[in-house]
């Protein structure tokens, strides 16, 4: 397809990245988990993607050589470098950072030149993950995706500002917010707009969104008290079967459920013709089949945006074109406009912003199923800031990368931690309980049915090392807790200094997370981290 | 990530004997089909302290509902009336911890039948 | 008594004769459930809704007895028939003695 005759090429051009046959009558355009990244990042994608049961070597659980000769690839080519971990470092050199939402600005215009009727639509994780977004409470993400023309989105991480400030911002939204299953939780009933219709290029279409499902476990739920969410795959089909009623030819459904659970909710609700997903952060550069639906994954942070092309005649989707335009910063041009929005956006606190707290020697990457290097980072700065034993950081997906060589400024400390819920806790927890939390995780991780999965990666974990054992049940995955400093293996009974962050309960006490990592950086000068082989992961 | 949310015990021998006579009280005994009653309950509950959980049964004079991981497993019993709509029913219950939940319809010809769902109670955190 | 217990239901205001209505029903109770130690280590007392029921005109819809496994504040959401106009009455029954009612006219539209 469009990536292989990318490969060929020698050089990138603007024009080529943009190249696409139009098609059939109606154009979507995708875009997810952007995760309030405005600027062009280093990205690295995930060594380590591991599926489960059905799903285990289906995309996207494959990774590096795999992947590139699952989607006949060429090593060392731009599209390698966007869509794999193989060969970063150099890689990113010869390629560039990638995303800015200038240079996506560059890109929706250019698709709206070629198709003006094209149906821009956010996934959702959209408002977090910047320092900036945290200070202005996400305003300036919210700014940056109206100038850009989004039209419906969904949720996630949007809910962690709290209900009053979704409420504020979802009020002033010139485009729906849409989740089918997000109700009020004491009278259980609807709380959102379930969908919402387009008519574009002579087809009437239905968008129906789905918020993420797990929001009050994932997240602290005590800041969006009044709602509840789940997947609610049976009302899911109650809304397709409304849409269709109400003479929907195509219907598409603006996912935040992750992959394997949309993969799962594809095979259960019949008649929905697209489902755009999200929140796993998954790029996948062909769209997936499952009966007679498509899945499109666009990746995460605006490195890429799917364009995907149908032909919808006689109420009917009959055949369709999709292109994952990889976000090359270096050969997009930025959008003037888009640009200088960014830019006033950023400019009140500029200063604080790229201050230089240290440089790394290190690739510092976050994604993959186990701690990657800023993980590592992250979970030395609290062993030491915090002088725990043992030390947890959540298992996200979002942060950009930093290549060896580069500055660590205050906002790329941000980029991997900013929340509104960050506060590092020290406490003491078992043997016992520690086992306990690594089960749980775990489970969320490699349940072999998606309904069961949160789609987060598993817990890191600084001072102690484990094994792992995918294939088990839960409660039988874990062994070999041994405490690092020492060599012993845990105690069960005994209790041990643990500090962590990201926790979800109410009143959780200690320093923000970035400022431990900050004061570590700052003592360290130069981060240069030694490879980590503290978790054995067999069972794959 | 959470903590210090999570009751972790393995469920002990005497609470299986408990839900086994919870069960057998309702049926006096009676063997027990799988047909016939529908019991919804999300996959993993969003919070323990309250599980939203909905029977179905057409036809049935009453439905039990136990939590087979409970310190005691009774949850309520839903005796339906000559002007019930449906014979179906929801409401909230807690979990202690992951377990299945069960549901006993009786119908009106006596006889028995039963669903079971797993809910998974989790302490959560992290996310994509 | 328990204190601040208040009863709050929807009921559509008016039905076809012979249809079937979704009523939702919430009552504030804390469902204490008697397994709990406070601060001192002594258990708290068993304190709970302990049964529901709900008539048309009437005839019984639904009787319902709750465990102490029922959350904080029971929500409880049933179908009842409506003949003819007339008054839904609901009521909720406390382990210390106290019943708590709220009735709902309908009408027949
Ligand atoms: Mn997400
Ligand atoms: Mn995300």
């Amino acid at each position: 397809g469009n990536w292989s005759r990318l490969a060929a090429q020698q050089r990138l051009t603007q024009d080529q990245l943009l190249q696409f046959d139009t098609f059939g009558n109606v154009t979507l355009v995708h875009i997810t988990d952007i995760h309030a990244h405005l600027k062009p990042i280093w990205f690295r994608e995930p060594d380590t993607n591991i599926g489960v049961g059905e799903v285990k070597g289906l995309p996207p659980h494959i990774t590096g050589l795999d992947f590139i000769r699952e989607f006949d690839l060429t090593e060392g080519s731009p599209e390698a470098y966007a869509l794999t971990h193989s060969d970063f470092t150099a890689l990113a050199k010869t390629y560039g950072r990638m995303g800015g939402m200038d240079r996506v600005a560059t890109v929706v215009n250019a698709i709206r030149a070629d198709r003006p009727e094209a149906i821009l639509l956010d996934g959702g994780d959209t408002w977090h993950g910047s320092m900036t977004s945290l200070i202005t409470k996400g305003q300036d993400v919210v700014d940056v995706m109206n100038r850009l023309g989004v039209e419906a989105m969904t949720s996630h991480w949007e809910w962690t500002f709290g209900t009053e400030r979704v409420q504020e911002i979802v009020d002033g939204l010139p485009f729906p917010f849409l989740g089918q299953n997000i109700f009020d939780a004491e009278w259980d009933e609807p709380a959102f707009d379930p969908y919402t219709f387009f008519e574009r290029g002579g087809v009437k279409i239905a968008v129906i969104g789905q918020a993420f499902p797990y929001m009050p476990i994932a997240n602290p739920g005590w800041k969006f008290p009044e709602y509840s969410f789940g997947i609610r795959d049976g009302r899911m089909q109650e809304m397709v079967d409304e849409v269709r009623a109400e003479g929907a030819e195509l219907v598409v459904v603006l996912s935040h459920n992750g992959f394997d659970v949309d993969r799962k909710m594809a095979s259960r609700v019949t008649g929905i013709d697209v489902i755009l997903t999200g929140h796993t952060h998954d790029a996948i550069p062909e769209p997936v089949l499952v009966g007679e639906t498509i899945l499109i994954a666009s990746g995460s942070h605006g490195k890429f945006v799917s364009r995907v092309d149908l032909d919808v005649r006689d109420g009917r989707m009959m055949g369709f074109r999709h292109k994952l335009i990889p976000i090359f910063s270096d050969v997009i041009a930025p959008d003037p406009e888009m640009a200088s929005l960014i830019d006033e956006g950023r400019a009140p606190y500029k200063d604080q912003l790229e201050e230089v707290i240290g440089k790394t020697e290190s690739l510092l990457y976050r994604r993959g199923n186990f701690n990657g290097t800023w993980d590592d980072l992250i979970c030395d700065a609290m062993l030491s800031e915090r002088d725990a034993e043992i030390v947890m950081s959540p298992g996200v997906r979002w942060g950009a990368s930093l290549l060896p060589g580069d500055d660590i400024t205050r906002e790329d400390i941000h980029s991997v931690t900013s929340m509104t819920y960050g506060e590092c806790y020290r406490t003491e927890m078992t043997g016992e309980f520690l086992n306990v939390i690594l089960e749980d995780v775990a489970d969320n991780l490699f349940n072999p049915d998606p309904y069961y999965q949160q789609g987060g990666d598993m817990v890191r974990v600084g001072g102690m090392g484990f094994h792992i054992d995918v294939s088990q049940a839960m409660g039988s995955r874990i062994s070999n807790m041994t405490l690092l400093k020492t060599g012993e293996p845990i105690d069960p009974a005994r209790n041990y200094v643990v500090a962590g962050w990201a926790s979800v309960n109410e009143g959780t006490e200690g320093p923000q997370i970035w400022d431990v990592v900050e004061s570590h950086i700052r003592k360290i000068g130069t981060v240069k981290l030694e490879p980590n082989s503290s978790v054995k992961v067999t069972g794959v | 990530l959470a903590i210090g949310s999570v009751a972790a015990a393995a469920i002990p021998m005497t609470a299986y004997a408990a839900v086994e006579e919870a069960i057998a009280t309702f049926t006096g005994g009676a063997a027990v089909g799988d047909a016939g009653v529908t019991l919804t309950a999300p996959e993993i509950a969003e919070n323990g302290n309250t599980v939203p959980v909905s029977v179905s049964a057409p036809g049935a004079t009453s439905i039990l509902i136990v939590a087979a991981g409970n310190p005691t497993p009774g949850v309520c019993q839903f005796n339906f009336g000559e002007a019930a709509g449906a014979q179906a029913a929801s409401t909230r219950m807690r979990l202690a911890t992951t377990q299945d939940v069960i549901a006993i319809a009786k119908m009106a010809d006596g006889s028995f039948a039963r669903a079971s769902s797993e809910v998974k109670v989790t302490i959560g955190g992290c996310g994509g | 008594m328990a204190n601040d217990v208040k009863p709050r239901v929807r009921v559509p205001k008016s039905a076809k004769a012979g249809e079937s209505i979704v009523l939702k029903t919430l009552i504030s109770h804390p469902m204490e459930t008697g397994l709990r130690k406070d601060s001192s280590g002594a258990v708290i007392p068993r304190a709970i809704i302990n049964r529901f029921t709900c008539e048309v005109a009437g005839k019984m819809v639904l009787d319902m007895t709750l465990e102490p496994a029922i959350s904080t504040n029971p929500y409880i959401e049933f179908e009842a028939v409506i003949e003819e106009a007339g008054d839904i009455k609901f009521t909720w029954y406390d382990d210390d003695g106290s019943v708590y009612e709220d009735v709902k006219p309908i009408t027949i539209a």
